[in-house]
């Protein structure tokens, strides 16, 4: 069964949300790589306010390509979430609720989703033109200047996804994995 | 002596790079339906059809199959008796590149200086190129996109003669391994081995470009590749690392004679789709 999840993420929804669960996502999110993430934590540091207000907020991991004439948003799947993973716990602290992204997360961000009640999402690594099939609108709201790696907002439709670490600790890339290895090196 | 104007050059790399990132060549679609129908895992099926039908759109619609259109890196293969024309070779290269990104609407992703400045040189040039001179009048252009998903999980190790052919077999694994569903398995894994460090490098990343109905000539290799490619297999990360049984679809070997003293090992992972097209002039 495919669970349909609206965006931002309500704390009734992310308890229903189990690894391994596959999800269309749809309503709004952010979007943001490393460069983004390393400017909103260095305005943190700073005690200084953030351009977005990251409460109950999802951030999908992305660069998407350039968007052909009347489209919102070029091919957009995730990136590498693992170069996030020094960023990603102050923003928890301010109110994050979910990222997507693909492979693995980092252990400072892992120990914390429990106690943050965050969710992690699987988009498929290979599939942006479907991805972008979903994005709807596109609006840069920070940083221009990084082009593809500004924040964006997103308005998105029945984008697929699949829940690969839930608010529980459950990790579906240490489960999963495990019912199919039969090598041990 | 023939001549040969280097804009030529910069028009078949432009047309190849667009080529390559928009269309995903059937040996690759070959091998994600196989392994649709074998994989067992729903959640891995449930991703091979993704990946088809993203492919089936990119090709359709022009578009290219990843946002990561890659670093550019290109294959030059001159016979000797060709005279190049018109300019600098490397310059007819680059704006090759430059064209395609720029009017291809695929994303341009270099930084200027790996350390300090890191700013996007907003044409996704300069491209590596690597330039080989052989016998004949023809030039030969291979291009790759790579992207670095799959690039940051690459290593090279240089093993001791003494590590063999289990050394080598267990750091191909163990570099599979570690990525994990990082560089978006099922992959394409390019081993270079033998040569010197970098030629070793070198090998695997020409090796993430051959076909994939290809096969080692030397039947000792062939029996390696389809070796690691059953055992890469059986590690269970599967497609997008959900867990499954498909997790390569090929492994290639591209070996060279190499020192007394050494066994290097180079393992250049690729996603899936290995973008490539390649042209001769």
């Amino acid at each position: 069964m495919i669970k349909k999840v609206q965006l931002p993420l309500l704390d009734a929804a992310i308890q229903d949300l189990k690894a391994g669960d596959q999800v269309l996502l749809s309503g709004s999110l952010l979007t943001g790589r490393d460069a983004a993430h390393k400017r909103l934590v260095a305005l943190i540091e700073r005690g200084e306010e953030l351009p977005v207000d990251l409460a109950g907020e999802v951030i999908y991991y992305v660069g998407p390509a350039p968007a052909r004439p009347g489209q919102p948003v070029g091919p957009a799947g995730p990136t590498s979430s693992y170069r996030t993973d020094r960023y990603t716990p102050p923003l928890l602290e301010r109110g994050l609720k979910g990222m997507i992204g693909k492979g693995y997360l980092g252990p400072q961000t892992l120990a914390l989703m429990p106690r943050f009640q965050a969710v992690y999402f699987g988009a498929i690594g290979g599939s942006a033109v479907l991805i972008a099939k979903a994005i709807k609108a596109a609006q840069v709201v920070a940083y221009p200047d990084l082009g593809p790696e500004a924040i964006h907002r997103f308005e998105v439709e029945d984008l697929p996804a699949v829940v690969c670490v839930d608010a529980s600790g459950r990790n579906l890339y240490e489960e999963g994995p495990k019912l199919y290895k039969s090598l041990t090196l | 002596m023939r001549e040969l104007d280097v804009a030529k050059i910069t028009q078949a790399v432009a047309a190849l790079f667009l080529q390559a990132n928009y269309v995903i060549g059937p040996d690759v679609m070959d091998k994600l339906e196989e392994a649709r129908a074998r994989e067992p895992s729903p959640l891995g099926g449930m991703v091979l059809e993704h990946l088809l039908e993203n492919n089936r759109i990119g090709a359709q619609e022009s578009l290219p199959v990843c946002q990561d259109t890659g670093m550019s890196v290109v294959f030059l293969t001159i016979g000797q008796e060709v005279h190049l024309t018109g300019g600098s070779l490397e310059d007819a290269v680059n704006e090759g590149v430059r064209q395609a990104y720029t009017t291809g609407y695929l994303r341009k992703s270099i930084a200027n200086d790996p350390l300090f400045d890191r700013k996007n040189t907003g044409d996704n040039t300069p491209c590596v190129i690597h330039t080989r001179l052989v016998p004949g009048e023809k030039v030969h252009i291979l291009a790759i996109a790579k992207g670095f998903g799959s690039e940051n999980m690459s290593q090279l190790k240089m093993l001791s003669p003494g590590d063999g052919v289990e050394g080598m077999k267990r750091f191909v694994l163990k570099t599979v391994e570690e990525a994990g569903p990082n560089p978006c398995p099922p992959l394409v894994v390019g081993v270079g081995v033998g040569g010197s460090f970098e030629l070793a490098a070198l090998m695997a990343k020409r090796a993430t470009s051959l076909p994939l109905t290809r096969h080692h000539k030397d039947p000792r290799y062939r029996q390696l590749e389809e070796e690691l490619e059953h055992e890469i297999n059986r590690l269970g990360i599967g497609p997008a690392g959900y867990g499954g049984q498909t997790t390569a679809l090929k492994v290639h070997i591209v070996s060279a004679p190499t020192h007394i003293a050494g066994l290097p090992v180079a393992v250049n992972i690729c996603c899936h789709v290995a973008r490539h097209a390649e042209t001769t002039l």
